[in-house]
């Protein structure tokens, strides 16, 4: 089984209902989409995640209902530095899609799904802990993971493997 | 009989019945961590001694040579006062329990027991019901929370379950007529249609038998009643701070107040040490004491075979179980038997 | 009063601390409080080589290791885009349900427990045990098994293997009805979580719960139906749904699992296939030993394999496998070289904790001992 090439034009995804609702509610939100190993990524403009989120959650069509998983990629030294990374899954449409929201080191913040789903309660306090991602609107933004007098965000990529101690 | 042979006599009785007394306390532990192991699939002590056998003594010497903690913020006159209530008032319920009839050595007739006391009963459920001043304390003086909650929910759950345990010996006691329990057990002589022995159990008490047994269990904080120590929620309950022989104070309360439970259990509704005699002179005198060991094992048998099988009940359900089941059906068993005794 | 329950108390199951607030013994508010165990092993995959990467993920949930072994492998096989021989995709269908009911019975033992019912612990350790002898067998480890590789299975089974499992198979079921008739029709049983710690279908989706937990609240979805992976469209089983959503509804739908688990067992010994067990990806898999001593560009591979590890193709991938759990998701970014850029576990049990207020606010301290016991939480997925 050869590895297909990645697909990243808008225009041959447009078909997928994820990506044609965000089109049609504000085409300034996808700012790119992948199709690779089967699986669906969309890029979404950092200041529209939150709206997006709901809008996929509540569509009927794209009834991506349950959120699996929250977490980042740290790309230092190039910019824009982090990628949050959200998995939806539709119960209904046995079905999975990738939203990803790119940070640059200057001000990584985006605004907390809490609002949509709480579960991500604990899935952007685990980033915020690993990363030092800020979630704006967050009820309790505070360290899970590490101890809360920790200094530094362990998974970042100039964090040592061994720690600074 | 003068008052110095009464007070030896008195004496050596005491002394005899604590040595048994302790020693059934070390070797229900022993039964049960043997019945409850094979029961799981286990052995349960095999190490020391053939079957484990001399497994009690090394728990107490082992309970003799810990370090016995005192954790720096408990109230310590209290704390170190309820162990020793608990088992103080445990061992003090034994001395009027009859153990059989009387013995003859020489001129003196020699009753088995401590001491005859014509309200043998009450005595009883006022000394046991005192032990839960020893929980309560204990829980309150250890300034831990969960041993508060511990000794909160022993206390609620003893109160309660006194007065079912109360009403249901009540019955008993109107068909015997007497308080004293050498009576009762008299009284419990005989059989029905000479099969059936009469014991109150086969004479109309068998409801009071039901109400007795569960409140019991509750009293003794035994599973499924064993919220005060419930070790899932409470990590130990009462004595969470408690160690070395202090705990085993507690302990040994505990599994004293079985066995008085099991005893009483025996006089009341299963004819004491009556049962069946035959064989030499000597032999007759014994087999009372026997019978009588033999229905108490029964009994903490029971108990330890209910250990093995049942979970624990959530504290609001043994309170309404105790409020709005035993103790109504309690009250309607005493009618019942009143009007049965006055037709 | 604020109680601090854990992280060692006897019914958090490991290092799990929950912070109280009680009103008597009615829990007012609760706050489950995480990362004793935390050990980075998200960090520390970062630096191994992608096979190198396996046995770590054994130690994530201790409990099922072959299931975060399997969801690891197959993630990094959709990176590789290779195929998998029949007999490996059966094998791992085979010890993955077994490593099902290895963790469902921890789980019955330890709830059981939890409310008081002593006995029920050993008798499921005693199945356990024989399990874990069959991981063993396979393995050589109990616990840490780390059977499966990327591209196939680290060994052949043993001789005497499939007889072993076959006989677990067969008298397994009688055991689960001896589980059930000391506490499915038992009134206590009942009394403790029937109506105890209740959790709708929307609160269960909204907060992310997976596996049994979701299930029992009335959500019919298993990914190992839904969304196969490694062959089990092949098998037919069904997915045990129940509407209560609670303790006691929890508690069916993994019991009714383990009977599930177990015919699953019986149909992939039935069709079990013949043929190799290893992909064809000489690069990728490590060759048999056999071949290794005796041909030299088998040797060169090992050699290069074991030095330098195998490059990934770049991307990224987000696999998601039925645990015991639930949705155990494992996502990888892979940069083309050797080592992964990223690996990222999601866990079923952290997301499955969040329901613990929902469930226990309200309710009184031994529900919240019903509680934990009843999503059956392993502290090491959740701190990993």
């Amino acid at each position: 089984m050869a590895l297909a090439p990645a697909i990243t034009d808008l225009e041959r995804l447009k078909g997928h209902p994820a990506v044609g609702r965000l089109l049609e509610w504000n085409p300034a939100t996808v700012t790119g989409v992948k199709f690779d190993r089967d699986e669906m990524t969309i890029y979404v403009d950092r200041a529209n995640i939150r709206e997006a989120c709901a809008l996929l959650r509540d569509d009927a069509e794209c009834a991506f209902n349950f959120l699996s998983d929250i977490t980042c990629v740290d790309w230092y030294p190039a910019e824009p530095r982090f990628e949050v990374i959200y998995h939806l899954l539709s119960i209904p449409k046995k079905e999975r899609v990738r939203l990803k929201v790119r940070l640059d080191s200057a001000s990584p913040a985006v605004e907390s799904l809490t609002s949509v789903w709480p579960g991500a309660n604990y899935f952007e306090r685990e980033v915020f802990d690993l990363f030092g991602i800020r979630f704006t609107g967050h009820p309790y933004l505070r360290r899970l993971l590490m101890p809360e007098d920790w200094e530094g965000h362990p998974l970042r990529k100039d964090y040592p493997v061994e720690g600074y101690r | 009989m003068s008052v110095g042979v009464f007070i030896l006599v008195s004496v050596i009785k005491s002394v005899i019945v604590l040595i048994v007394l302790l020693t059934a306390v070390a070797y229900t532990v022993w039964l049960e961590r043997k019945v409850v192991g094979h029961m799981q699939n286990r052995w349960g002590p095999t190490r020391v001694g053939p079957f484990g056998l001399l497994q009690p003594a090394a728990d107490g010497l082992k309970f003799l040579f810990k370090e016995d903690l005192t954790p720096p913020h408990v109230y310590k006159p209290l704390f170190l006062a309820a162990p020793m209530m608990a088992l103080i008032f445990a061992l003090t319920s034994i001395s009027v329990i009859p153990f059989g009839n009387s013995i003859t050595i020489g001129r003196m007739n020699i009753p088995l027991q401590i001491t005859d006391v014509n309200i043998g009963l009450l005595l009883i459920l006022g000394v046991t019901s005192m032990g839960v001043y020893g929980v309560a304390l204990a829980g309150w003086s250890s300034n831990n929370k969960y041993s508060l909650l511990g000794g909160l929910r022993a206390s609620a759950q003893m109160v309660s379950y006194e007065i079912a345990l109360g009403l249901s010996l009540v019955g008993v006691l109107m068909q015997s007529g007497s308080f004293s329990l050498r009576a009762i057990v008299e009284a419990q002589g005989g059989r029905f249609l000479h099969i059936i022995p009469r014991w109150n159990i086969f004479h109309g008490q068998f409801i009071g038998f039901f109400i007795y047994l569960m409140a019991a269990y509750a009293e003794t904080n035994r599973i499924p009643f064993d919220l005060p120590e419930a070790e899932t929620e409470l990590v130990a309950g009462y004595h969470t701070e408690y160690s070395a022989m202090k705990f085993a104070m507690f302990f040994m309360a505990e599994y004293a107040n079985m066995i008085t439970v099991a005893c009483l259990a025996t006089l009341l509704f299963f004819g004491g040490w009556n049962g069946p005699l035959f064989g030499p002179e000597l032999l007759q005198a014994v087999l009372p004491v026997f019978w009588f060991g033999a229905k108490i094992f029964c009994f903490l048998f029971l108990y330890i075979w209910v250990r093995g099988t049942l979970p624990r009940f959530r504290y609001d359900q043994l309170m309404s179980f105790g409020w709005k089941f035993l103790l109504p059906l309690a009250i309607a068993n005493l009618v019942a038997t009143a009007i049965a005794v006055a037709w | 009063m604020i109680l601090n329950m854990g992280p060692q108390h006897p019914s958090t199951h490991g290092v799990l601390r929950v912070l109280l607030e009680i009103d008597g013994e009615t829990v007012v508010r609760i706050m489950p409080d995480i990362g004793f165990l935390h050990t980075g092993i998200e960090k520390t995959c970062e630096a191994k080589f992608y096979q190198q990467v396996v046995p770590l993920t054994d130690r994530i949930d201790y409990l099922c290791p072959m299931t975060n072994n399997l969801c690891y492998v197959l993630a990094v096989e959709k990176l590789l885009g290779l195929e998998i021989p029949p007999k490996a995709q059966w094998m791992r269908v085979l010890m993955n349900e077994l490593t099902r009911i290895n963790s469902h019975l921890v789980w019955l033992g330890t709830h059981a427990m939890d409310i008081g019912a002593l006995t029920v612990f050993l008798y499921c350790f005693r199945e356990r045990e024989e399990v874990l002898k069959m991981f063993e067998m396979i393995s050589g480890q109990r616990m840490m098994t780390s059977y499966f590789r990327v591209g196939g299975l680290a060994l052949e089974p043993p001789l005497g293997f499939f007889e072993r499992v076959g006989e677990f198979a067969g008298y397994f079921a009688e055991k689960i009805d001896e589980y059930e008739n000391l506490l499915t029709g038992n009134p206590i049983w009942m009394m403790r979580t029937k109506g105890v710690a209740r959790l709708t279908a929307e609160d269960a989706i909204a907060l992310g719960a997976s596996g049994p937990t979701l299930r029992g609240s009335g959500v019919d979805i298993d990914l190992r139906r839904d969304m196969p992976y490694s062959g089990y469209e092949n098998f037919n089983f069904k997915v045990p749904v129940a509407q209560e959503g609670d303790v006691f509804a929890r508690y069916m739908c993994r019991v009714r699992e383990l009977r599930e688990s177990n015919e699953i067992v019986k149909q992939a010994l039935d069709g079990m296939p013949e043929g190799p067990i290893k992909a064809d990806a000489p690069g990728v898999v490590l060759p048999d030993r056999e071949k290794m001593k005796t041909q030299m560009e088998a040797l060169i591979y090992h050699f290069k394999i074991i030095t330098e590890g195998f490059a990934v193709p770049a991307g990224e991938v987000y696999q998601a496998v039925e645990s015991p759990r639930g949705e155990m998701g494992y996502y990888i970014v892979s940069d083309g070289t050797a080592k992964p850029y990223r690996v990222h576990m999601r866990a079923a049990c952290l997301a499955n904790l969040q329901t613990l207020p929902k469930m226990c606010e309200g309710g009184l301290i031994a529900d919240v001992v019903a509680a934990i016991g009843s999503i059956d939480i392993v502290l090491g997925e959740i701190d990993r």
